[in-house]
């Protein structure tokens, strides 16, 4: 048992005792530090002022990864090197990416710049093209009211895309062997049994402390929960963090399906889930920005119960299973049947999501994801749906069709599911009698993100829109962005 | 264009495109804003308590037992705490800066916590129990209209027999859009830290674009001369116009604890905060009838608009007198009557956002464009061209003549470059044969009037320093909030002097140093404070020109400034020794510039004069695809081209037009505000209400400064202002959905609301299909 954590910052391991179980790895930079340089700009994660770069021992190598500092735990940094933009120039000479910002004049304000400077930082550890999509993608959670973005997007393309050559490429392997020394096999345990920020290394251990403690709040990327810390100023007095426990971020193809671990990250999902159809890998990149899913789960995303999580209605219209862990025992259940009601699900005091298990298309299946929001990228979907056809020459032999923002709960389209049996989607007028169930089978309310008239009309329009492009028509007739024959085109979908 | 603007001189550092002076500092982190100062020991942190229940209510009893409990507080501020007046407004005296017995607007600050910590603070400013008797708020335009709640008088002004013409005429039609306003979302929110002094100073450290109004308005709370207060404004994370009256309370808020605690006070809003409890650009219902003939010129055009100003009048009355101004926006109305209603509603005060009103009138006199187009099957380019100012129709609704009309070359060129005509007929077959998606495209001007309305803001002050090493020290009253007024300015000074950009030193906006100034707002700052800099400048020259004339015996035509040397006849002397020589000799080597705008006038009460100096102009271009489907939209393409005159940074400039042109775009599409029945705000947050982000920028955009002689009016090197008419380009945005939507049903107007959120898209397309109902 440990009771402090370890972080590496700026070549030297800081190791921290006397911090509160939700002190944020924004203030412990500003107040505590006094690096002042990375900044609050909304303190809900999704402006990307005060991003910085995490970076990881990944397979004996150095992974970095932008993350929003302001709903970061501290805590949950413990075996990391935490970057930030005071660490880029060498000796008073400016990193790449800073000297490009400079020359493509990419600041104005300069308030936000310090956020984008990190994310083009993790960019250019990328190792991977900077073409313009992946460059808006890589962007899309740093917010910038004064450019406009194109000078910022000139100095990503002239900065990174390469072989890194900075400081953190150089030191990558002496910083590899910090991390490797940093991240031992003890339990962390800092506070006491009242208070206090706990981060098991086992899933053994997550279980014991969980059942001592059912009452703490258990979690993963802390995208979620750091809101309920800055924006409702709830006190969560127990902490614990699922980020260290082995094994439970694991992704395992097991041939007919993908198992994902409850703390696998959608930036590390992503692949897996793209690879069983294209449009599920563009709706993860457009979950959240980057920032958002280095630190997001697709566990979290389930287990918060919310009723516009992005994975869920996709996840069931697949089929999945979610595997719930309570002390020694495990059970699974349909993934459907786990959202009980607004705010509810079915899980118990001291279980825990523990994975999901997410079956690949079968032969015959066709699947279509829709995500609709006032923006495209960083935004909460007014409508998400989701839809699995299974077809035989033509005509549809089961549908499985879910939707998000559209009930309570992420659910399923009961009776549209049935009308479709027998459709064939060359023919309009046969699954008509469908788009028309789906007013029986929701009844969506209206808020600032649309109106129920607007979300229904959408529903049907989506479901339509899948239907007509199963039935042939290629996308680029049908999308305006997420089209599947060019699946580089927008962004990087099926390839981030 | 006159000859006598030709300007053949070579410019050394103005005209050129160097980099942002905290260009570095923005990069490393070394820039610092008012949260990063090294905090005075003992700073107390400020967090507003507010009753989250109602947005009108009368306030009864307000119980703090809970807040002054918790630990950390060490005072809680009412507004019985005010030695002076409880009022932040700018003129009207109707802001409270702490509520007095009534809650006016969801959001209204009605006691500030002052505790150790700002988290001590922000938890305990939620445990006050009030006890309110509610009533029922305000809201929307229509719920002023219907109860005729005004905020302040209408106005309106015009020529010619409108009513008159629209019965005459064959070819008439009426409309109406609704506008949507926008938060400015500056990435720092509102912060100040005031600093208490002795003799009851205070000196105040504030993120306003009008320190002088902070100035002003801390003295007036604390009930102290204005002497007494210093306000200092190094530089803003962004302002938009949402730093001009708003930063004023949290300022005052800072200085009054400071004044009760005797202790350092830092105030700094968190963001949802900030867009709960501070003002938004208006949003208005604009509604319009039109004669036009059958080439589709504007014969009379009736023009309303319905503004919604909030719980009070902060600078609505000159933000809506713009909108009036702009109404017109590039075209010649021969008839016309233009009417503001200025409506009070229990929402937050809206406010400045750059245009200042302009866009909602732009945006009309686009959408009266477009219906007579679509009406009349011409293409809506075609019409605009027709309608332009011209000579014979060069006179505006206020009755200012337009003299330097460049927007029919203007837009030729972009016509031209954007390859309108043939993308015309390629955006025709492309919507000949998809069903779904369908493309617009729209090319619109903008012509924006530069120079406050409000006359008497019309004047800057500068100070400049030469010190013995011949370095330069500079300060005005302008204020930097990333629009690069800071290096602009520099740049006339180093210019003025001979000396490279980097003698000059920039400094921090001080009413100390220049007092008495006028906001940094409507476009104003580099021709207000460029021209008052370059007027300190030659002062110090004129100086320096006598002495070394009567020292070196060389006529004054004979002696220059220029590569940090003073030129004298065929010979040159180093700058920093001619000014040492000059200092021995007593020559007072520091001067205050002063510089008031001329030409300009303007009477309200009769609607006659010359409000404006001069004009920018610019234009856009933008392609869309629209999914008719769900509503959804993508912009394909932007090309732009816009008057800078003889640009004094052209690097700053674009920056300001390409950034301009991506904030109006937001506003017109994906922004959207969203208050519930009760009043509350619901799109309080970035999770919630969504400004650009890099993907809604197309990859293709062009973004071109016109070549221009130069501005025939005699500003700072002939340049002309950028802040706000760039905000105005994406007009073409907009027109281009509505092309898009109107494509599918030929002769109907789409009633389409901005913004082009995909509901209000998908509306348009589903009434289109109806017919236009």
């Amino acid at each position: 048992m440990r009771d402090t954590i370890r972080i590496f910052r700026n070549g030297r391991i800081v190791e921290i005792e006397d911090f509160g179980p939700t002190e944020t790895l924004l203030d412990y930079l500003r107040l505590r530090e006094g690096a002042v340089g990375t900044k609050e700009g909304c303190n809900e994660g999704d402006c990307g002022a005060c991003t910085v770069a995490v970076g990881s021992a990944v397979g004996g190598r150095m992974v970095y990864r932008p993350v929003n500092a302001c709903i970061q735990f501290v805590g949950m940094l413990d075996g990391k090197e935490v970057v930030t933009v005071e660490d880029l120039a060498e000796n008073g000479v400016l990193h790449p990416v800073q000297a490009a910002m400079v020359d493509h004049h990419g600041s104005q304000c300069g308030f936000c710049t310090p956020g984008i400077v990190m994310s083009l930082f993790t960019l250019y550890h990328a190792g991977r093209p900077a073409e313009h999509g992946t460059i808006n993608d890589w962007l899309a959670g740093n917010l910038c009211r004064c450019t406009g973005y194109r000078p910022i997007t000139d100095a990503a393309k002239a900065s990174c895309g390469g072989v890194p050559a900075d400081r953190f490429a150089r030191e990558a392997d002496a910083t590899t062997g910090v991390l490797e020394f940093l991240s031992d096999r003890q339990d962390i345990f800092v506070g006491d049994s009242e208070r206090f920020f706990a981060a098991p290394r086992t899933v053994d251990a997550l279980a014991d402390l969980y059942m001592q403690h059912p009452d703490a709040t258990l979690v993963a990327g802390a995208t979620d929960v750091g809101l309920w810390v800055n924006k409702q100023m709830r006190d969560l007095p127990k902490v614990i963090h699922l980020g260290r426990v082995l094994g439970m971020s694991h992704i395992e193809d097991i041939g007919d399906a993908v198992l994902i671990g409850a703390t696998a990250s959608f930036e590390d999902a992503l692949p897996h889930l793209a690879a069983i159809d294209p449009d599920i890998g563009e709706m993860m990149r457009r979950i959240g920005s980057r920032q958002v899913r280095s630190a997001g789960t697709v566990g979290g995303n389930v287990a918060n119960g919310s009723p516009i999580g992005d994975t869920p209605p996709v996840l069931i219209a697949l089929g999945s299973t979610v595997e719930l862990r309570k002390g020694d025992e495990s059970r699974a259940l349909p993934l459907e049947r786990f959202f009980i009601d607004y705010g509810r699900q079915d899980r118990e005091p001291g279980e825990f999501v523990a994975g999901l298990m997410v079956p690949k298309l079968g032969p015959g299946q066709q699947f279509r994801a829709y995500k609709i929001s006032k923006r495209f990228d960083q935004d909460i979907s007014a409508v998400l749906g989701a839809f699995r056809f299974t077809l035989e020459n033509g005509v549809i032999t089961d549908a499985r069709i879910a939707f998000g923002g559209m009930a309570a709960t992420p659910k399923r389209a009961v009776l549209a599911e049935s009308r479709l049996i027998g459709a064939e989607p060359v023919k309009a007028a046969s699954w008509a009698p469908a788009l028309e169930g789906l007013s029986q089978d929701f009844r969506p309310l209206t808020d600032m993100r649309a109106s129920a008239h607007y979300r229904l009309e959408t529903a049907r329009a989506l479901l339509a829109k899948a239907l007509v492009e199963i039935a042939g028509a290629p996308t680029a007739t049908t999308r305006v962005i997420g089209r599947r024959e060019t699946p580089a085109g927008e962004g990087e979908a099926a390839h981030a | 264009m006159p000859d006598s603007i030709v300007d053949d001189k070579v410019y050394a550092t103005a005209r050129q495109p160097i980099r942002h002076d905290s260009a570095i500092k923005h990069v490393t982190g070394g820039a610092v804003y008012i949260d990063d100062m090294r905090e005075p020991v003992g700073t107390l942190h400020l967090a507003p308590g507010w009753c989250r229940t109602y947005a009108k209510a009368r306030l009864d009893a307000l119980d703090l037992t809970e807040v002054r409990a918790v630990p950390g507080v060490v005072a809680v501020l009412t507004k019985d705490d005010v030695p002076g007046i409880n009022d932040v407004s700018s003129s009207f005296g109707d802001d409270p800066m702490l509520a007095d017995g009534e809650v006016l607007f969801w959001g209204q600050v009605v006691f500030c916590v002052v505790a150790t910590t700002r988290e001590a603070a922000r938890k305990a400013a939620r445990l006050a129990r009030f006890e309110v008797v509610p009533g029922t708020p305000l809201v929307t335009v229509a719920d002023a209209l219907a109860a005729d709640s005004h905020i302040m008088p209408e106005y309106r002004f015009g020529r010619g027999d409108v009513a008159k013409s629209l019965k005459d005429t064959q070819r008439r039609l009426s409309g109406q859009i609704a506008v949507g306003g926008q938060e400015h979302f500056y990435l720092e929110g509102q912060v100040a830290m005031a600093v208490p002094g002795e003799d009851g100073d205070m000196t105040v450290y504030s993120s306003t674009q009008h320190p002088t109004e902070v100035q002003h308005t801390v003295a007036k709370v604390l009930g102290v001369t204005e002497a007494s207060v210093t306000v200092e404004t190094r530089r803003m994370g962004g302002g938009f116009g949402g730093k001009e009256s708003q930063a004023n309370q949290w300022a005052a808020l800072a200085a009054l604890a400071a004044r009760v605690t005797g202790r350092p006070c830092k105030m700094r809003l968190d963001r949802d905060d900030d867009m709960i409890m501070t003002g938004k650009r208006h949003d208005q219902v604009a509604s319009f009838d039109v004669a036009y003939d059958g080439e589709g010129r504007i014969l009379a055009v009736d023009l309303d608009f319905a503004s919604r100003c909030g719980y009070s009048a902060d600078l609505s009355l000159g933000v809506n007198d713009r909108t009036m101004f702009h109404a017109d926006n590039a075209y010649f109305y021969p008839n016309v009557s233009i009417r503001s209603q200025r409506l009070k509603t229990n929402t937050c005060s809206n406010t400045a956002f750059r245009g200042f009103g302009g866009p909602h009138g732009v945006i009309a006199a686009e959408r009266i464009i477009d219906s007579i187009a679509i009406s009349i099957g011409l293409d809506p380019l075609e019409v605009r061209k027709r309608n332009f100012y011209g000579p014979g129709r060069d006179v505006t609704p206020y009755g200012q003549k337009v003299e330097d009309n460049i927007l029919a070359e203007l837009v030729g060129e972009l016509e031209a470059s954007s390859n309108y005509w043939k993308r015309r007929t390629a955006v025709r077959s492309f919507n000949a044969k998809s069903r779904i998606l369908k493309k617009g495209l729209a090319l619109t001007p903008v012509k924006f009037g530069i120079s406050f309305t409000l006359i008497h803001l019309n004047q800057a002050g500068a100070l400049v320093h030469v010190y013995t090493d011949g370095s330069v020290h500079l300060n005005h009253g302008g204020t930097e909030m990333g629009q690069g007024l800071f290096l602009k300015v520099a740049q006339v000074v180093a210019e003025e002097f001979g000396l490279p950009i980097d003698q000059v030193k920039i400094t921090a906006t001080n009413t100390a140093k220049v007092p008495n100034t006028a906001p940094t707002a409507a476009s104003s700052g580099s021709d207000l404070n460029g021209m008052a800099a370059q007027a300190a400048c030659r002062e110090i020259k004129a100086r320096l020109v006598d002495f070394v004339s009567m020292e070196y015996g060389t006529p004054a035509d004979k002696i220059d400034f220029r590569d940090s040397q003073v030129i004298i006849g065929n010979g040159a002397v180093p700058f920093r020794e001619i000014v040492k020589k000059a200092f021995i000799a007593r020559i007072q080597l520091s001067a205050a510039g002063y510089y008031r705008t001329p030409k300009i006038h303007w009477n309200r009460d009769k609607a006659e004069g010359r409000p404006f100096l001069y004009f920018a102009y610019g234009a856009a271009c933008a392609e869309v695809t629209v999914d008719t489907m769900t509503g959804e939209m993508k912009v394909d393409r932007v090309d732009i081209l816009h008057d800078c005159g003889k640009s004094l940074n052209p690097a700053i400039d674009i920056g300001q037009i390409e950034g301009g042109f991506v904030q109006g775009m937001g506003w017109l599409t994906t922004e959207e505000l969203v208050f519930d029945g009760q009043g509350r705000l619901r799109t309080h947050a970035p999770s919630t209400y969504k400004i650009p982000t890099a993907s809604d920028v197309p990859e293709e955009f062009v973004t071109k400064l016109f070549d221009s002689p130069g501005n025939r009016e005699e500003t700072i090197f002939r340049s002309k202002a950028v802040g706000e008419p760039p905000l105005m380009l994406p007009a073409c945005v907009f027109s281009a959905v509505l092309d898009a939507v109107a494509s599918l049903k030929p002769g109907v107007i789409p009633p389409l609301d901005a913004p082009a959120t995909p509901e209000a898209i998908m509306k348009a397309v589903h009434a289109t299909r109806r017919g236009g109902v």
